[in-house]
């Protein structure tokens, strides 16, 4: 077995037991994301025009990813592989046959079994659109050809060169992210008088045309033959070879580039995307502060929701006029200081009963504080002081002089944010290298051995608490002041999970990891109650932020842009098995360290 | 010398821990005013304390006591049947499966859906035995394997990792079940099928006026119960369990299949949550994707406040949780003056949590952990 050149495999020299170990996992999730609903409810959503729809890609994928994953061959030192051939793009479309049989059965079970008392699903609907609204037969065949072809292309991905899997990879990346974006570049064009633009990339109903589809696969695909990774050799050279005060500059031109985009960017926006960045910052502003709770001092907030409630409900007390026992009917920025020391109150009362506690017991317990404080809010007992379920109604906008902040101009809100937000950031860059922020990544690593070098760990910890919820309570307040009204409804346990998902996708401890992920999650899934680009999620978005979060635990726990620091923390098994390999090993390993 | 010592000690007592003892003695203070002033009211309604907080409470009856006390037992009972699992994961593994709340209600989910079609065959009326057994049976199929699924895929790669990763996998697990819960069969809310007359109806047992589905909730709960600490303290694959809790290495080191045991584990814990779920479909015959999340929370609750790791603790937790959500309100709230107290029966359960963790971190009945395992 072991002889030191193999050719490729025979035909029909197959992994029996491992392609249907594989293909079965693809039936079942081909079935299981049919009778889910995603199909059904996002084939409402065009992607290509006549061709394709979001409810079919959710289909679709599967095979191709499954394809890829059978084919895979494990790589073993000092063992070598046979040449991948033929053989293995067959397990790939055998693969994708098995995932396509599922839904052959599947239509069969739906015409001829009645199963739609449990199975909601289980549905005319899911049936004309499995059968392309045609017959079994059609169907069967077309999703035959398409799981067989979508296998054996996944199966190939790992036999093409470099080059054509990268231009692969644009291709559908790119195209992807047009489909997905259509809202954003058509709202973009609109705002710079371009309107031919999206016109020619996008059909009037949405969706792409199919010319359009073409030309820009074809033209993302070029992309990395004219780039052909000069870019990513620039940036290495750069960072190498660059004088520091060289760089200080140029990240100073980059920085006030960004700075002027976000500026100028919203005047060239339509409501609704204004509305969606609005939302994006409100909950960057979260993810920002939790990203201190959790990624630099290590303590898994699960209530956090609450320190975005007191700083939604002390701005609702301090200004509206309806407010039912105190209302003093102040301006927000007075209202604004008393959130602040609200909020330091909060973080201190609720972080002080937890600080001694060990990780789970500190997130479950503060799960319970979340809850308590929003029982608190819906309850009887504090109605005649917070309104009870009917909540504080009639918060007035935030009045700046020249210019008002209100809900109904979207624009203004984001601006708000906007300056929260940086705010935020300063904060927690400045933070991050001082003793402080030192001090909460030594405890996160190591709470005994920090204690021991002379940390007041307690002290640390509290203090995440309390920048932790301050950051929240400004969101809340800004919430607050954008809607007009708060409710106890608003500040469910959900938001506590959206946020910790926001983060950890984004990667635990980093700020530009933090931006990405709410910017990517919240901006095309959407909130816990505001929708996002692709608004036709609403009832999935917490199905995939689920398995988002499973998947990133399992595959990439540093999460998008990573922390080198994290990263290694999280991977010192594997350095330390690297360097018990061998010497050689162990000097790769190392440099790999360093590098990281 | 002693001078200097005294002063140390004296500054190691830190702002956060009289901070600290500030909050037990509050909550202390308030439990035993609450206590005291439901006792005098009960004594003398009109006493004076009475009639400046809470001029309107009539205080309890005794029969109205009683059925406080009999409905947190037989909630009680299914929060320690919930309890186990958590309890028993933790000792193996040392950390909170937060997606276990996802695991019972899959069993209740399993048994509505059986439970309405064995109502539309007819089988439900006609041998309501029967089709409680099969129930059960399909209740504790599906949770087993909805636990060893999620032990599979979710918590085994994850096993070396640091111990935040699983709980933060197991909130993902948990929402994932949730929803796809939610996409399957819909949010509306599922009744379970009517129970026959000779059980639901009420009983009255040495004076205590007692429906028959809550002697059924807490009989099924003690049988688990009892096959439970069989299996656990009497076989083979108890022994391996608890070696395994012990020591993961040095039992592997003696034989045992450390992986087939926590499987067993989670299947075991699995199933005591497809009975809880079971049970709880009888008691309040309705069944949402969201009956897991609290009854999963308040469980966990009960598992920290018996001592986690510890079986018989878990239990006792539940059966204290219970009643505690259930009287404290009326006994501790209501005669301090708090009105709508029946809304804060959650909030309570919480406060429970606190309160152990705060006087008490190993729990009740929990043995002393070393500092490394202590909360």
């Amino acid at each position: 077995m072991m002889t030191a050149t193999l050719g490729s495999r025979k035909l029909f020299d197959q992994n029996w037991k491992r392609i249907l170990f594989w293909g079965g996992i693809c039936a079942l999730s081909q079935v299981f994301i049919c009778l889910v609903g995603l199909p059904s409810e996002l084939n409402r959503r065009i992607l290509i025009e006549s061709t394709l729809s979001l409810g079919y890609l959710f289909i679709l994928w599967i095979p191709l990813v499954f394809g890829y994953i059978v084919s895979k061959m494990v790589e073993l030192e000092g063992i070598e592989n046979p040449k991948p051939g033929a053989a293995d793009l067959l397990s790939g479309a055998l693969t994708g046959l098995l995932g396509s049989l599922s839904l052959v059965l599947l239509m069969l079970g739906i015409e001829n079994l009645d199963m739609r008392d449990p199975l909601i699903n289980w549905n005319p609907k899911l049936f004309r659109l499995l059968t392309f609204e045609n017959s079994i037969a059609f169907g069967s065949l077309v999703w035959i050809a398409v799981g067989v072809g979508l296998g054996t292309i996944g199966a190939s991905l790992h036999q093409m060169s470099s080059q054509i899997r990268k231009m692969f990879t644009y291709a559908i990346f790119g195209l992807f992210s047009f489909a997905v974006l259509e809202d954003v570049i058509d709202d973009l064009s609109e705002g710079f008088r371009l309107e031919w633009l999206s016109d020619m990339i996008y059909a009037k109903k949405g969706g792409m045309t199919v010319t359009s589809t073409i030309v820009l696969a074809v033209l993302l695909a070029l992309l990395p033959l004219i780039v052909r990774g000069k870019f990513k050799t620039t940036v290495a050279r750069y960072r190498s070879d660059a004088t520091p005060d060289a760089q200080r500059r140029n990240s100073a031109i980059l920085f006030s580039i960004i700075a002027v985009l976000v500026i100028v960017l919203p005047w060239f926006l339509g409501g609704i995307i204004n509305e969606l960045l609005a939302n994006v910052g409100l909950f960057l502003l979260l993810a920002l502060g939790l990203n201190i709770v959790v990624g630099l001092a290590g303590l898994l907030d699960l209530g956090y929701v609450a320190f975005f409630a007191v700083g939604g409900y002390t701005t609702a007390v301090f200004t509206s006029p309806n407010s039912p026992w105190f209302s003093p009917e102040t301006h927000f920025g007075i209202s604004l200081l008393v959130v602040v020391v609200m909020a330091t109150l909060a973080g201190l009362l609720i972080g002080a009963p937890v600080i001694r506690m060990r990780g789970d017991y500190l997130a479950i317990v503060t799960l319970g504080f979340g809850e308590i404080i929003r029982l608190l809010f819906l309850s009887d007992w504090l109605k005649p002081y917070l309104g009870g379920s009917q909540g504080i109604t009639n918060i007035p906008a935030i009045d700046l002089g020249p210019w008002e902040v209100r809900g109904a101009d979207p624009r203004s809100v984001f601006y708000m944010v906007l300056a929260f937000c940086v705010l935020a950031i300063y904060v927690s860059w400045r933070l991050q290298g001082s003793r402080l922020g030192r001090a909460w990544m030594a405890i996160r690593e190591d709470e005994s051995v920090a204690e021991v070098m002379g940390i007041n760990t307690v002290n640390s910890k509290l203090m995440a608490f309390v920048v932790g919820a301050v950051l929240a309570s400004f969101s809340g307040a800004v919430l607050a002041a954008k809607v007009g009204s708060v409710f106890p409804k608003s500040f469910e346990i959900l938001v506590s999970i959206i946020i910790l998902v926001v983060v950890i996708v984004g990667g635990m401890g980093s700020i530009t990891g933090v931006m990405v992920g709410s910017l990517v999650l919240i901006g095309i899934l959407g909130g816990p109650r505001q929708p996002g680009l692709l608004q036709e999620f609403q009832n999935y978005k917490l199905l995939i932020y689920g398995a988002l979060l499973v998947f990133m635990m399992l595959k990439r726990p540093e999460g998008l842009v990573p922390t080198a620091r994290r990263t290694r923390e999280l991977h010192q098994e594997e350095y330390l098995q690297d360097a018990w390999l061998g010497d050689d090993e162990a000097e790769e390993s190392k440099e790999v360290g360093e590098k990281l | 010398m002693s001078k200097i010592v005294k002063k140390r000690s004296k500054s190691r007592v830190s702002g956060v821990d009289r901070f600290l003892n500030f909050v037990r003695f509050l909550m202390a203070t308030l439990i035993v005013l609450g206590v005291v002033a439901f006792i005098s009211q009960q004594i003398w309604p009109n006493n004076p304390f009475a009639e400046w907080r809470n001029p309107d409470a009539r205080g309890l009856t005794g029969d109205q006591f009683k059925g406080l006390v009999v409905s947190g037992l037989s909630q009680g009972a299914m929060y320690g049947l919930i309890a186990l699992g958590y309890s028993m994961v933790y000792g193996v593994l040392g950390f909170i499966n937060f997606a276990h709340g996802e695991v019972f209600m899959v069993g209740t989910m399993s048994g509505w859906i059986t439970s309405e079609k064995l109502n539309d065959a007819g089988l439900w009326e006609s041998n309501f035995i029967l089709s409680l057994f099969l129930i059960i049976f399909v209740a504790i199929t599906t949770s087993t394997v909805t636990a060893i699924i999620t032990e599979r895929i979710a918590y085994r790669p994850l096993r070396s990792s640091p111990r935040l990763i699983p709980l933060i996998t197991s909130i993902g697990v948990s929402f994932f079940i949730q929803n796809a819960v939610l996409g399957l069969f819909g949010p509306a809310s599922k009744g379970y099928p009517r129970l026959p007359e000779w059980l639901s109806k009420q009983r009255s047992i040495f004076t205590v006026e007692i429906a028959g589905t809550k002697i059924l909730v807490m009989v099924v709960a003690g049988l688990s119960m009892a096959a439970l600490w069989y299996l656990v303290e009497r076989t083979q694959t108890g022994r391996a369990m608890r070696a395994v809790a012990e020591d993961k290495e040095i039992a592997s080191l003696m034989g045992i299949n450390v992986n087939r045991t926590i499987v067993i584990t989670f299947g075991v814990g699995g199933a005591m949550a497809g009975v809880g779920g079971i049970l709880w479909g009888l008691l309040f015959r309705s069944v949402t994707h969201m009956t897991g999340f609290l009854p999963g929370i308040k469980a966990f609750t009960a598992a920290v406040v018996g001592g986690i790791g510890n079986m018989g603790g878990a239990m006792a937790g539940g059966v204290f949780l219970g009643s505690a959500e259930s009287i404290a309100p009326m006994v501790i709230l209501e005669p301090l003056g708090v009105p709508g107290v029946s809304q804060l029966k959650d909030a309570v359960a919480f406060t429970v949590l606190v309160l152990v963790l705060l006087f008490k971190p190993s729990g009740l009945f929990g043995e002393k952990l070393s500092q490394e395992d202590r909360a």
